[in-house]
C-alpha cells in the first residue's frame, strides 16, 4: 500500500528519470584515446588490468610505501618498478593528456595532484 | 516522536524561526570555514584546540547530567521525577548531537571522519569517546521513544527496555570519564594530567546539567503550563548543591597540589588562569567571574529560604551554569596549551567566524530540544487529562 | 506523522545502528592485529638517532633548516599562528625547560639550539592518534600517513615537544617553489620532521645531516653498539629534551665538547 499514491508515485517515477538520465540519453562524448607513451612500450601491468585496476594498485603502493617501506614493485612479468605515482607513472604518462582526460570523461574527481605535484608543472 | 499535530503558536514559531535564521548563519560560517580552512579560527600551532572542544568537553557533561534524573528515578524510586525524567533524556539527545556536531567542525578532514571505525585503534581515547557517544545517543533516543510512546498509549514500558535504562546509568558516566581520558593522559599538559580529572567533571557536569533542567522546567511551566513539581524541583537542587560543592572542592584540590608542592609545571597554567602568566591573562577576568558567580550561587543555594523561590533559584541556577561554563566550556581547555611545550605564552584569541559557528551548533541543539519538548509535554499533559 | 511511516523511520534508524554496529565488531578484530604490527613492534635491529652538537653550530647559519623545508615543500605562512615547521633553532631556555634555568653561563640560556620531532620511543602522539595516521615504524621514525589524517589535532595535544605542525590554511598558497620529488601536504592535516624516511628508505642520510658543513647533526643506528653515533654518545655527555616524561626521545644533545 503507497500512502497517498496519487501524488507520490508521479514524483517517484519522474525522479528515477532524472535519476537515470545520464545512461539512457546516449553520451554523445567519445571515450578518450590517450596518446600511447613512447618512452615503454609496456605498462607496469598489461594496459587492460591497468585501465580497470590502476586505482587499486596505486592505495596498495601507497600503503605500501608509507608504512611497510616496501618502495619496489615486481610486476608478474618480473620486472621491478618505483612505487612511485611521480616517479614511475609520470615518468611515461603526462598528467594533462592522460589522467585528466579518462577522469573527466568519467566524471571521477582526482585527488592525487592535491599532494604529489605534476612535474610537467614543477620542472623547468 | 508524537502523533498529535503540533498547534500552531506564535511564541513557538517564532521562537523556532529565529534558532534556523541562527543556524543558517552558523552554517553560512561553517562553509566559510570548509572553503578556506581552519585558520578562520583562532587555533594556532600552540593553542591547537579552542573553542569547539571546549564547547564539545562542556555539552559531554550536560549529556552526561541526564543520569541525575535516571538513576533517583528508576534505581532509587524516587517518583517525583515521573514527569520529568524523559526531559533529561531529551537533553541529553540534543546534548549529544551538538558534541558530535562540535568534534566534526574541528576537523581538517571532516570527510575523513569514518577513518575512526574503518581503523579502529583501542589505543586512542578518541576512538572510545567516538563508540560510547554515540552508544549513549542511541541508549538515550530509544529510552525516551519507548517510555514516552507507552505512556501515549496508557500502557506501562516493555519489559525489555529496563535493562537498556540500567545501562544508561553507568554509560552515562562513562562518556564523561572517557572524554577527561582524552585530556588526562597527555604527557606535558600538565593541567590536565590530573586522576581527579574525571570526576571534576563529572561534579561539574552535575551541577551544570541539573542546573540547565532547572532552568529548563521552570520555563515549560511558564510557556507550556507544564508544572514539574515542586518536589522534583527540590531534589534536583540538592543534587546542584552537592555537586557544585564538590566542584569547587575538586579546583581547590588542583590549587593545593599545584602550590604547595611548589612544582612550576604543575602551576603554569593556573597561574595563567587566575593570575596571568608572563604579563599575559586574556582569561583572567572570566575565571574571576566564573568563581564568584559559582561560589555566590551555591551560597545562596544553601539557605531554604532562599532557593524555595523560584525566582531566585532560577537566578542562582543560571549563574552557576555560566560559572562552570566559564571554567569547562573555555578556560580548561584553552589553559591546557598554556604556556605551551617551549614554556612560552601564546594565548588563544575567539574569530567571529568561530563564534557563529559554535552559535549555529547551540541553535541546533536548543531546536532539537524544543521540538522533543513540545512533543513528549504533549503527550503528557493529554495523558494527564 | 502516520503510523506507517513512524514505523518506516524507526526500521530505518535501527537498521543503520544495527549495520554501523556490526561492521564495527568486523573491524575491530582486524585492525588489532594491525596495531600491533604497526605500533608495537620494538625494533630488533635499527633504531635511528641523532646527536646535535650545537657547539659547532655556527651564530645565524640555517642551511639545515633551508634544505629541509625547500626538500620537503614546508610552506613559509608568515605568521606564527598558521606556522609549520620540522626543523629550528629555538633559545637554549625553551628548548630545555626542565633544566636549571639559574646561574648559568653567559648567553647560555638564549642560546639557539635547535630542535626537531624527537622520534620517541613510546610516542604519546603514536599512542592518542584515532587512525593510526601517525606509526612508529620498526626502525623507530615516528611517521606520517598524511592520506589518513583527519585532522583532529590529538596529536598535538599528545607531543610534550610542539614538534607537530597543523595545516591550517592550503600549503601551495606559500610555497614559492616546489620540489617534485616530494608530495606538498593539503589543507587539514598534521605534519612534522620524518627523519627524512624518504632517504633513509634509500640508504642515505637525513638532509639536515647532509647539508650541515660543521658536523653539528651525527645520524645513526642507536641499536647497533659500534656506529658512529654511539661512539659519540659513548664518549660525550648528552641529554635529551625531557626524558621526566618517558617518551624516551631518539634526539640527544651534546652537553659538553
Amino acid at each position: 500500500m503507497i500512502y497517498n499514491a496519487k501524488v507520490v508515485l508521479p514524483i517517484l517515477i519522474l525522479f528515477v528519470v532524472v535519476l537515470t538520465y545520464p545512461f539512457w540519453q546516449g553520451g554523445t562524448e567519445q571515450r578518450p584515446e590517450p596518446q600511447k607513451p613512447a618512452k615503454a612500450a609496456q605498462c607496469v601491468e598489461d594496459a587492460a588490468w591497468m585501465r580497470a585496476n590502476h586505482m587499486q594498485l596505486l592505495d596498495r603502493w601507497r600503503h605500501e610505501v608509507v608504512r611497510k617501506q616496501e618502495r619496489s614493485y615486481t610486476s608478474t612479468r618480473g620486472q621491478v618498478f618505483e612505487k612511485s605515482l611521480v616517479n614511475t607513472c609520470l615518468d611515461c604518462h603526462q598528467k594533462s593528456d592522460f589522467c585528466d582526460k579518462c577522469h573527466a570523461y568519467a566524471s571521477v574527481k582526482l585527488v592525487c595532484f592535491n599532494c604529489h605535484l605534476n612535474p610537467e608543472l614543477v620542472e623547468p | 516522536m508524537s502523533n498529535t499535530p503540533i498547534k500552531g503558536n506564535v511564541a513557538y514559531y517564532s521562537w523556532v524561526g529565529f534558532l534556523a535564521l541562527v543556524i543558517a548563519l552558523g552554517f553560512a560560517a561553517y562553509l566559510r570555514q570548509l572553503d578556506q580552512g581552519l585558520t578562520l579560527t583562532g587555533m594556532g600551532r600552540d593553542v591547537s584546540w579552542g573553542v569547539y572542544i571546549a564547547q564539545f568537553t562542556f555539552m559531554v557533561g550536560v549529556a552526561a547530567s541526564a543520569v541525575m534524573l535516571v538513576l533517583p528515578y528508576y534505581l532509587h524510586d524516587f517518583k517525583h521525577f515521573g514527569r520529568i525524567v524523559v526531559l533529561g533524556e531529551f537533553l541529553a539527545i540534543a546534548a549529544v548531537v551538538m558534541c558530535l556536531l562540535f568534534v566534526v567542525v574541528d576537523m581538517g578532514k571532516p570527510m575523513r571522519v569514518l577513518n575512526v571505525i574503518l581503523y579502529a585503534t583501542p589505543h586512542s581515547m578518541l576512538f572510545w569517546d567516538f563508540i560510547v557517544l554515540n552508544g549513549y545517543l542511541v541508549i538515550n533516543i530509544l529510552c525516551g521513544h519507548v517510555a514516552l510512546t507507552a505512556e501515549k498509549k496508557s500502557v506501562p514500558p516493555p519489559a525489555w527496555i529496563k535493562p537498556v535504562i540500567y545501562l544508561s546509568i553507568p554509560w552515562a558516566f562513562s562518556i564523561h570519564t572517557v572524554t577527561a581520558f582524552l585530556l588526562a593522559g597527555l604527557p606535558g599538559r600538565h593541567l590536565w594530567l590530573t586522576a581527579i580529572l574525571a570526576p571534576r567533571f563529572l561534579a561539574s557536569a552535575f551541577a551544570a546539567g541539573p542546573s540547565l533542567l532547572i532552568l529548563l522546567a521552570l520555563l515549560v511551566k511558564k510557556v507550556a503550563n507544564f508544572d514539574a513539581g515542586k518536589e522534583a524541583l527540590s531534589k534536583l537542587t540538592t543534587i546542584v548543591i552537592y555537586a557544585g560543592l564538590a566542584n569547587f572542592f575538586f579546583v581547590g584540590l588542583e590549587f593545593f597540589t599545584a602550590f604547595y608542592s611548589n612544582i612550576p609545571s604543575h602551576m603554569h597554567s593556573l597561574q595563567y588562569l587566575y593570575f596571568g602568566l608572563d604579563g599575559k591573562g586574556a582569561l583572567v577576568p572570566f575565571m574571576w567571574v566564573s568563581t564568584l558567580l559559582g561560589v555566590g550561587a551555591l551560597f545562596f543555594l544553601l539557605f531554604p529560604q532562599t532557593r524555595k523561590n523560584e525566582k531566585f533559584l532560577a537566578l542562582a541556577c543560571a549563574a552557576l551554569f555560566i560559572s562552570l561554563w566559564i571554567d569547562k566550556g573555555i578556560g580548561l581547555i584553552l589553559a591546557g596549551f598554556i604556556p605551551n611545550p617551549f614554556d612560552e605564552v601564546i594565548e588563544y584569541a575567539v574569530t567571529a567566524n568561530e563564534v557563529a559557528i559554535t552559535l549555529g551548533i547551540w541553535a541546533i541543539g536548543a531546536l532539537i530540544l524544543s521540538m522533543l519538548y513540545r512533543a513528549a509535554i504533549t503527550v503528557k499533559k493529554a495523558w494527564e487529562d | 506523522m502516520s503510523e506507517s511511516r513512524r514505523k518506516f523511520i524507526q526500521q530505518v534508524g535501527g537498521g543503520l545502528v544495527g549495520l554501523s554496529a556490526i561492521s564495527l565488531l568486523g573491524k575491530f578484530t582486524e585492525v588489532e592485529a594491525t596495531a600491533n604490527t604497526e605500533v608495537k613492534d620494538k625494533p630488533a635491529q635499527i633504531r635511528w638517532g641523532m646527536v646535535v652538537d650545537m657547539s659547532k653550530c655556527k651564530e645565524g647559519c640555517t642551511d639545515c633548516v633551508q634544505v629541509c623545508h625547500s626538500r620537503h615543500n614546508v610552506p613559509d605562512h608568515g605568521n606564527a599562528k598558521d606556522e609549520i615547521k620540522w626543523i629550528w633553532k629555538a633559545p637554549y631556555k625553551n628548548v630545555f625547560t626542565s633544566k636549571s634555568h639559574r646561574y648559568q653561563q653567559q648567553g647560555q640560556l638564549e642560546k639557539p639550539f635547535l630542535t626537531l620531532c624527537n622520534h620517541c620511543d613510546e610516542p604519546p602522539c603514536v599512542r592518542v592518534c584515532p587512525t593510526q595516521a601517525t606509526f612508529r615504524r620498526p626502525d623507530g621514525i615516528v611517521q606520517m600517513d598524511f592520506h589518513r589524517c583527519i585532522g583532529c589535532r590529538f596529536c598535538m595535544a599528545g607531543c610534550p615537544y610542539g614538534s607537530r605542525s597543523f595545516n591550517w590554511r592550503d600549503p601551495r598558497e606559500n610555497l614559492k617553489q616546489l620540489d617534485p620529488h616530494f608530495p606538498t601536504r593539503e589543507r587539514g592535516v598534521v605534519e612534522k620532521c620524518n627523519f627524512c624516511a624518504e632517504r633513509i628508505d634509500q640508504g642515505l642520510n637525513p638532509l639536515c645531516q647532509e647539508a650541515c658543513k660543521e658536523g653539528v647533526i651525527t645520524f645513526g643506528n642507536l641499536n647497533d653498539p659500534n656506529s658512529e653515533i654511539r661512539k659519540l654518545l659513548g664518549e660525550k655527555r648528552t641529554m635529551q629534551r625531557k626524558t621526566e616524561l618517558g617518551t624516551a626521545p631518539s634526539v640527544f644533545y651534546v652537553v659538553e665538547s
